[in-house]
């Protein structure tokens, strides 16, 4: 009846994780409690949880990010724990098979539930005001992407109470993931989280690739687009021609695990490097997948706080289009002590040292775009020197990596460790945490506090350089990654540094939480009124912040490669704003419950597979079919905003832009 | 609208800038949701490339079982394809039909269209049936697990062209030609037509090379 489950899967012996679910339970008790009473229930489910908006879609996509960001945190910090207490003649305080859980839980959480969530929650906050439209292709499927999403990040972290994580690392290789050598639930768990918010994933990228090819406001050509939505664009593009190959790999080993058949076992003539290959023909390009948004990220930034155009903006979109082709030539570097031999490494070798360049062409735009402009040192640009400072050196390590005999000497150690977190820390880190303080007025209609913003970004800077550079070293001395016991007890002043970095990037998370709450609590005093709090230079500080649902009144009509800045130059030339236009009633989609009751299916169907639980999951599959045909019966899927009211606003719109145009004119 | 907007500003777009795109902004409806099922459509593409390389990669790797050329019955795959490719011409000529809001000819040819494809569904399994009965079930080698995902995939997609289908004709018969709904049948036709493509080549890289003499 129940499958597998039973009430050994309650880990009622282990105190770590039982005191933790409690504690999560609680919280999140207490907040449905919190919600309820206050009344707030209607406005989070009108507002947010059934709505096809994609500014309020982005907000909860990284709301998602920032909450899985502290799960994924506290597994850092055990991590760096048991290293520092399991010295010499000293076990620690983790088991083995507990830490082998965590650092497992620790990569798949920061990869897809933390950085692919805030990524694509930036994407969906941001492109479609960057384009001047007022939503993304197909708004509901935008819905059931998310709540897809949430759906996967649900079942990774209810294996904390039920049952257990895979132990597998966060790639799950095989023969280690196959069920003879990883019999319980953890590697089932992985796989069907990964499976129902990869799907999410993939419509995502459907809809947002169509959004940017198909969806732009009048005279947006593909060069006038922001770096941005060019960077979102090949980020998409990736997603679409790599995901698919991501489901393969998790569905091939599925099949092995659930069915007895012979991708990659040993036996049976299956072959497990088939699957080192297929899952890094996925995992290489998910790299760019992360990283290039963030590089758009750091574009915007550097043009709008160095007063300046990007420099070298078709440099830019050329640079960024090689990396997305070249991303998909390296992915054996992943493996080159997999013996290929020496010809196919060095091809992959030199194909990996070949993506440096259109990187290091960003780079050096970036300081042409400082570079004579009138900088203003705030939060974001912080983080985008800080980026530049870290990501050449992760860079230059990634390039060593690159070189096939050095590859087979420091292959699986701590080196690569620090690698990979240099450039998603000093890359991706940096970049959502300058957008997360770039974009935030927008979403809210007031800036974060500065102060605390700087301070939250020296703890990052230097917690990650205490953090990950002594793992340089270690892995120079033959530290490999992944020991949950260290033997040398000489390395030990290496991994109590790594771990005071760990503890101020621990405090840098604490501060962002204060830094929210201190912002929210004196938001009168720094009120964005204007809608264009940093004198940008793109199309979504044209509109209020908060944005109205539909963004622009009248679609903008797109002169330039920079559309608000043209616009914004001329009317403080002539000291008026463009006539007013003639307004029209506006169609837009109505609210959805399918998202989220999409997602209540497929989680059920999920947990019904990972626990053997046949019937439920048949049951999960009939009604996330149901609900998608009764979907489609709808006849209506919009409505109409009338015309009075976007006039109404508009006119508000208008009369404070008059006001701040006014205090322009007269500064200039 | 736009154009009220121009003569404030003093611009227009600027012909030599604009690369690639029309200025009259977002696209209809007709034009979005198609491409936006097109791209989910070679995605799906890139899915079974990913499966054909898997076997590709397995194809050799019986581990001493049944190999390819004992399995295969080029007859029976032949009559299979014949139905397959048959059922996207009767697919073709239901949405000719759909295109002049003909109710009896689009539910008549989508109803072929169905059958044909259950005829192919009917035939793959009973070849499946026959190869476990035979001591060749994916459990058996790599290579046999790698064909069953392969071709079984295949299937799964057409079940799920049928069960497509059948809500699509219980759709059109409630609602009539409604916009929306004549672009979810185009959808419906490429979806179909797709599947045809990856069987073309299934049929070649699987059955015909694998029973080459």
């Amino acid at each position: 009846m129940l499958g597998k489950l039973s009430w050994d899967a309650i880990p009622f012996h282990e105190p770590i994780p039982l005191i933790t679910s409690l504690v999560v339970l609680l919280a999140v008790a207490a907040v449905a409690v919190w919600v309820w009473r206050n009344g707030w229930w209607p406005y989070l489910r009108d507002e947010y949880i059934t709505s096809t908006d994609h500014k309020r879609i982005g907000i909860m996509y990284i709301v998602l990010a920032l909450l899985m960001l502290v799960r994924g945190f506290a597994d850092a910090i055990m991590m760096r724990l048991q290293q520092s207490l399991a010295i010499g003649a000293s076990q620690g305080y983790l088991p083995p098979e507990h830490y082998n859980q965590i650092f497992s839980a620790h990569g798949t959480i920061m990869i897809f539930f933390v950085a692919m969530p805030f990524v694509i929650g930036f994407m969906n906050f941001v492109v479609p005001l960057q384009l001047g439209v007022r939503d993304v292709a197909f708004p509901t499927m935008n819905n059931v992407s998310f709540w897809l999403t949430a759906s996967g990040a649900l079942l990774v972290n209810l294996s904390l109470f039920i049952g257990e994580f895979a132990r597998t690392g966060w790639l799950a290789f095989p023969p280690l993931s196959e069920i003879e050598f990883s019999p319980g639930v953890g590697v089932d768990y992985y796989l069907v989280a990964l499976q129902i918010s990869g799907v999410g994933t993939v419509l995502t990228a459907v809809n947002f690739v169509t959004t940017i090819l198909k969806i732009r406001a009048p005279g947006m050509s593909y060069l006038r687009m922001p770096v941005f939505c060019w960077t979102s664009l090949a980020s998409n593009l990736l997603i679409l021609a790599a995901f698919p190959v991501l489901t393969v790999s998790l569905a091939l080993l599925m099949l092995d695990r659930y069915l007895g058949f012979h991708f990659f076992t040993n036996d049976g003539g299956g072959n497990s490097m088939l699957y080192m290959n297929l899952i890094w023909v996925w995992g290489h390009p998910e790299v760019y997948i992360l990283v290039l948004p963030a590089f758009g990220i750091y574009s915007e930034v550097a043009a709008t706080f160095s007063g300046k155009p990007l420099f070298g903006y078709r440099s830019m979109v050329f640079a960024t289009l090689t990396i997305c082709i070249i991303s998909f030539m390296v992915w054996l570097h992943h493996f080159f002590t997999m013996g290929a031999g020496a010809n196919i490494n060095a091809v992959f070798g030199i194909a990996s040292m070949i993506i440096g360049i259109p990187t290091g062409v960003k780079i050096y735009n970036w300081l042409f775009t400082m570079y004579g402009g009138r900088v203003r040192f705030t939060v974001p640009m912080y983080y985008l020197i800080g980026f530049m400072l870290t990501f050449v050196i992760g860079g230059l390590t990634g390039v060593l990596l690159a070189i096939p005999p050095v590859d087979f000497i420091v292959h699986n150690s701590l080196f690569l460790v620090a690698h990979f977190h240099q450039v998603i820390i000093g890359g991706v880190v940096f970049a959502l945490m300058a957008g997360y303080t770039y974009w935030f007025p927008k979403a809210f209609g007031f800036t974060l506090d500065e102060r605390l913003g700087k301070a939250v970004f020296w703890c990052w800077f230097i917690g990650f350089h205490l953090a990950f550079m002594p793992l340089y070293v270690l892995g120079f001395w033959g530290a490999t990654r992944r020991m949950q016991h260290i033997p040398d007890p000489t390395w030990a002043p290496w991994l109590n540094v790594a771990l005071v970095g760990a503890v101020i990037i621990g405090v840098g998370i604490v501060l962002t939480v204060v830094q929210l709450l201190y912002s929210i609590k004196t938001r009168d005093q720094r009120m964005d009124v204007t809608g264009d709090p940093w004198d940008g230079r793109t199309l979504e500080w044209l509109t209020l912040s908060p944005p109205p649902h539909y963004n622009f009144a009248v679609l903008p009509d797109v002169h330039g490669e920079e559309a608000y800045w043209t616009r914004k130059q001329t009317a403080i030339k002539l000291d008026q704003l463009i006539k007013e236009p003639d307004y029209q009633p506006i169609e837009m989609p109505l609210n959805t419950p399918v998202g989220v009751i999409c997602a209540f299916f497929a989680s059920v169907c999920g947990f019904a597979v990972i626990w053997h639980i046949w019937w439920l999951a048949i049951l999960g599959l009939i009604g996330a079919f149901a609900i998608f045909v009764w979907y489609a019966w709808q006849d209506e899927h919009e409505h109409i905003i009338p015309v009075d009211e976007v006039r109404k606003n508009a006119r508000e719109r208008r009369r404070i832009r008059m006001e701040h145009l006014h205090t322009l004119s007269q500064s200039t | 609208m736009t154009s009220s907007e121009a003569p404030a500003i003093g611009l227009t777009h600027g012909g030599s800038e604009d690369t690639g795109h029309p200025h009259r902004g977002p696209e209809s409806k007709s034009i979005v949701v198609p491409y936006g099922f097109w791209l989910f459509v070679l995605s799906d593409m890139v899915l079974f490339s990913a499966l054909f390389a898997t076997y590709a990669a397995l194809a050799h790797a019986t581990d001493g079982g049944p190999t390819s050329n004992q399995l295969f019955d080029r007859t029976l795959v032949a009559i299979e394809t014949m139905a397959l490719l048959l059922s996207s011409f009767t697919c073709g000529l239901a949405m000719i039909a759909a295109k002049r809001k003909n109710m009896v000819w689009t539910q008549g040819w989508l109803l072929v269209t169905g059958l044909l494809g259950a005829v192919f569904l009917f035939i793959e399994l009973f070849e499946f049936a026959k190869m476990v009965a035979e001591g060749a079930p994916p459990q058996r080698s790599a290579f046999l697990s790698s064909f069953f995902t392969l071709v079984g995939c295949h299937g799964a997609h057409v079940t799920a062209g049928l069960l497509w289908i059948g809500t699509m004709m219980a759709q059109i018969w409630a609602k009539g030609f409604k916009e929306h709904i004549v672009r979810r049948l185009l959808c419906l036709s490429i979806f179909w037509h797709a599947l045809d493509i990856i069987w073309v080549a299934i049929f070649t890289i699987v059955y015909l090379i694998g029973t080459l003499p």
